[in-house]
C-alpha cells in the first residue's frame, strides 16, 4: 500500500469547505423552498460527506480496489432504501414521503 | 501432477515427524495459536456442541408433535424450544460451519499461503463467537427466549417476557466473528495467492468462499444495527418498530430480512463450494463450466441482496412490494440451476466411486434440487399466501438447510478428515451412516411438505386431532430419530479414527489442489517451501493426454 502525504494546505482548504458548508446547511435551513428542502439539505450533506471520504479518509489517492469496496458499501446501502421504498411509496395507509405507518385497519 | 508416492497405494505411510497437532501440546498453545488449522479446529469442537445443544431443542420439537394435543410441554415451553432450535442451529453453528472450519483449515492451503492475512483477528473471531454463544447460552439456561429465531417486532420489542436482550446481545456479538472471518478471507484470496495461483486457477471452493465473505461483510453489519434498535426499543422505549409509540413493525422484517435473507447464502455458498471440490474429485473430471460456477458464486451473493421481500408477502408489505420482490425472486434461481447442472454435467462419463464424501455430495445435489424448486413455489405470491407459516416452509427450508449445508459439511468433513487429522475414517461406517441420513433426512422432512400443504401451520405446539396429520407428524418424528442417529456415529467413529485409525498419506484421494500436496497433516508453516502453480484446476485427465501434440492415431 503505497502511503500518499498530503499536504496540510489541502487539508485546511477541506477543513475550510466543511466549515462553510455547516454554515450553508444552517442557512438554508432558515428558508422555505417547499418540495426542494429535502433534496437542497441532502445536497449539502452528500457534498461533506464527499469532502471526508475523498480527502481526510484518502479514498481519493486510494487503489482502484479500495476505491470499488467504498463504492459498494454506498450501493449496498442504497440497495436497501431502495427496495425498501418501493414497500414504503406504494403501501396504503402510507402517502409517500414523510408517510404515516400504515394504519391498523389494514389487519 | 498425481505421482505415485503421493496417491500412497501400497506403500507404508508414515505420519510427518512435524506438524501442527504435535508442534506443542500445551492448552496455551491452543487457546492462544495464531495457526489457521488449529482455529478451524477450535471453531470445529465449538460448533459441535451447539449442533448437539441445537438438535436436542430439535428432539424436543419433534417429541411434542408426535401427539396432536399439546401433552408434552407447555405451549410457553414449546415456544421457546423452536426459538432456541432456530436461535443455535443458525446463529451458532450453520453460519460459521463450513466457512469457519473447512474454510479456515483450507483457505489458506488452497491458495499455497502459510496462513490468514490476519492470523489475530482469526483468533479474534473465534474468541468472540465463543463470547456471543455464552451469552445465547445464558439466555437458555435462564429460562430461554420465545420469540422465534426472527425476533419479530412488536412482540420483541415490548411484549415478550423472556430473555430477549441476552441472546439478542448474543446474536449480535456473533455477529462480529463472521464480519472478521469474511474480512479475512477477502484480504487472504486478493492478497496470499502463491505464485501461478491466478483468479481462474483457484478451486471453486475459494471462490464461493470469496463470495460468502461478500455477504458477511456488506450484510451482517445491518443485522447488528437492527438488534440494536430492538434493544433500544425494549430498554428505552424509543419508537422505531413498535406502531404504538409511532414506529413500523414491517421496518424491522425489512431491516432483518435484508441481512437474513443473504445469511441463507451465507449456509449454503461455502457448502457449494464443498461439493464442486467432491463431484470433481470423485469423478475424476474437471468441472463442467468451471467459470460459470465461479460466477454463479458471485451471482448468488449479490443477486441474495434483491430478494429479502419474499419473506414478507402477507406481513403487510404493499402488493407491488411483494410484486417486486416475487418477480426478483425468480431470477436467483438462475445461478443455483447454473450450479446444479454443471455438477450433473461433471458427473457425465466421469469415474464416479462413491465413497463416503461423494454419497454426501450426491445426497446435497438431490436435496437441493427439491429445496430450491419448492423454494420457487414460495417465491409465487398467491401460492406463497396459501402456504406460508406452514411446515412446507419449515420443509423446504430444512432441505436447504440440513439437506443442503449440513450434507456438505459432513462430506467435506469426511473428505478432508485426513488432511486435519492425519487418520483415516472408517469407510464401511461412515458409508452406514451417511445413508442412515439420507434415509432419516427424507423421513423426517418430506412428510412436513404434504402435511404442510394441507395447512398445518408452524410453530404451534398442538394441531388438529387428525388421523392423516398425526401419521404424517408420527412419520416426521421418527425420521428425526432415526437422522440423529446417523448424526451421533460420526461423533463417534470419528474422534475413534483420530487414535485408531489407518495414517493417511498426503493425497489420500489422488485430488488435485495445493491441500493434497502438503503433508497430512500439514505442518504449521503448510508448506516446506512455497509451491508455484502451473496447471489448471480440476486437472484429472491423465497427464500423457494431455502433453501430446500432433497424436498420431493407430491405422487399421
Amino acid at each position: 500500500m503505497s502511503e500518499h502525504i498530503v499536504s496540510k494546505t489541502i487539508y485546511f482548504l477541506i477543513f475550510g469547505a466543511l466549515m462553510v458548508l455547516t454554515v450553508l446547511t444552517y442557512w438554508v435551513a432558515l428558508y422555505d423552498f417547499g418540495a426542494l428542502n429535502v433534496v437542497i439539505a441532502l445536497a449539502v450533506a452528500v457534498t461533506k460527506a464527499l469532502l471526508v471520504v475523498l480527502f481526510f479518509m484518502h479514498v481519493r489517492y486510494s487503489t482502484r480496489l479500495t476505491k470499488i469496496v467504498v463504492i459498494s458499501g454506498f450501493f449496498w446501502l442504497a440497495l436497501l432504501i431502495v427496495l425498501t421504498l418501493s414497500d414504503y411509496f406504494t403501501r396504503p395507509g402510507t402517502s409517500g414521503v414523510g408517510g404515516v405507518p400504515a394504519s391498523r385497519s389494514t389487519r | 501432477m498425481i505421482d505415485a508416492a503421493s496417491m500412497g497405494g501400497d506403500l507404508p505411510v508414515v505420519p510427518p515427524k512435524d506438524n501442527y497437532i504435535n508442534r506443542a501440546y500445551s492448552i496455551k498453545s491452543w487457546l492462544l495459536t495464531k495457526d489457521h488449522k488449529r482455529i478451524a479446529i477450535l471453531y470445529l469442537i465449538t460448533i459441535t456442541f451447539f449442533f448437539f445443544l441445537g438438535g436436542a431443542f430439535a428432539v424436543m420439537i419433534r417429541l411434542e408433535l408426535l401427539t396432536p394435543a399439546s401433552d408434552l410441554v407447555q405451549p410457553e415451553t414449546y415456544n421457546k424450544f423452536f426459538t432456541m432450535h432456530g436461535v443455535v442451529m443458525i446463529f451458532l453453528f450453520l453460519i460459521p460451519s463450513v466457512p469457519a472450519t473447512l474454510g479456515n483449515f483450507l483457505v489458506p492451503l488452497m491458495i499455497g499461503a502459510k496462513d490468514l492475512a490476519f492470523p489475530k483477528i482469526n483468533l479474534l473471531s473465534w474468541y468472540i463467537l465463543v463470547i456471543g454463544g455464552i451469552f445465547i447460552l445464558y439466555a437458555v439456561v435462564a429460562g430461554g427466549v420465545d420469540t422465534g429465531w426472527t425476533f419479530y417486532t412488536p412482540y420483541s420489542s415490548t411484549y415478550s417476557n423472556t430473555y430477549v436482550m441476552a441472546a439478542a446481545i448474543g446474536v449480535f456479538i456473533t455477529g462480529f466473528s463472521s464480519i472478521l472471518t469474511g474480512l479475512n478471507f477477502i484480504v487472504t484470496i486478493h492478497t496470499m495467492r502463491a505464485p501461478g495461483m491466478t483468479w481462474y486457477r483457484l478451486p471453486l471452493f475459494i471462490w464461493s468462499h470469496y463470495a460468502t465473505s461478500l455477504i458477511m461483510v456488506l450484510g451482517t453489519p445491518v443485522v447488528a444495527v437492527t438488534i440494536l434498535l430492538v434493544g433500544l426499543e425494549r430498554v428505552f422505549r424509543v419508537g422505531i418498530f413498535d406502531p404504538a409509540i409511532g414506529g413500523d413493525p414491517i421496518l424491522f422484517q425489512h431491516l432483518f430480512w435484508f441481512y437474513s435473507h443473504p445469511a441463507v447464502y451465507i449456509m449454503l455458498l461455502p457448502g457449494m463450494g464443498v461439493i464442486s471440490e467432491l463431484i470433481t474429485a470423485f469423478s475424476r473430471k474437471n468441472m463442467f463450466g468451471y467459470k460459470f460456477v465461479a460466477y454463479a458464486s458471485l451471482g448468488i451473493a449479490i443477486y441474495g441482496f434483491l430478494v429479502w421481500g419474499h419473506h414478507m408477502f402477507t406481513s403487510g408489505q404493499s402488493i407491488y412490494g411483494s410484486l417486486v420482490f416475487s418477480f426478483l425472486t425468480y431470477f436467483v434461481a438462475i445461478p443455483s440451476a447454473i450450479k446444479v447442472f454443471n455438477w450433473t454435467a461433471t458427473l457425465y462419463r466421469g469415474s464416479i466411486s462413491y465413497d463416503t464424501p461423494m454419497l454426501y455430495a450426491l445426497g446435497f445435489i438431490g436435496f437441493f434440487l427439491i429445496g430450491g424448486t419448492t423454494g420457487l413455489f414460495l417465491a409465487a405470491i398467491g401460492l406463497d399466501i396459501h402456504v406460508h407459516d406452514t411446515y412446507f416452509v419449515v420443509a423446504h427450508f430444512h432441505y436447504i438447510m440440513v439437506g443442503g449445508t449440513v450434507m456438505a459439511y459432513l462430506g467435506g468433513l469426511h473428505y478432508w478428515w485426513p488432511k486435519l487429522t492425519g487418520r483415516m475414517y472408517p469407510e464401511g461406517w461412515a458409508r452406514l451412516s451417511a445413508l442412515i441420513i439420507f434415509v432419516g433426512f427424507n423421513l423426517t422432512f418430506f412428510p412436513q411438505f404434504v402435511v404442510g400443504y394441507m395447512g398445518m401451520p408452524r410453530r404451534y405446539a398442538a394441531y388438529p386431532d387428525d388421523p392423516v396429520w398425526q401419521m404424517l407428524n408420527v412419520l416426521s418424528t421418527a425420521g428425526a430419530s432415526i437422522l440423529g442417529a446417523g448424526y451421533l456415529l460420526p461423533m463417534v467413529y470419528l474422534p475413534w479414527s483420530m487414535r485408531y485409525g489407518k495414517y493417511a498419506p498426503s493425497n489420500p484421494w489422488g485430488a488435485t489442489g495445493l491441500e493434497w500436496q502438503t503433508t497430512s497433516p500439514p505442518p504449521t508453516e503448510n508448506f516446506e517451501e512455497t509451491p508455484v502453480v502451473t496447471w489448471e484446476p480440476y486437472e484429472y485427465r491423465p497427464r500423457e493426454e494431455k502433453v501430446v501434440v500432433n497424436k498420431i492415431l493407430p491405422t487399421d
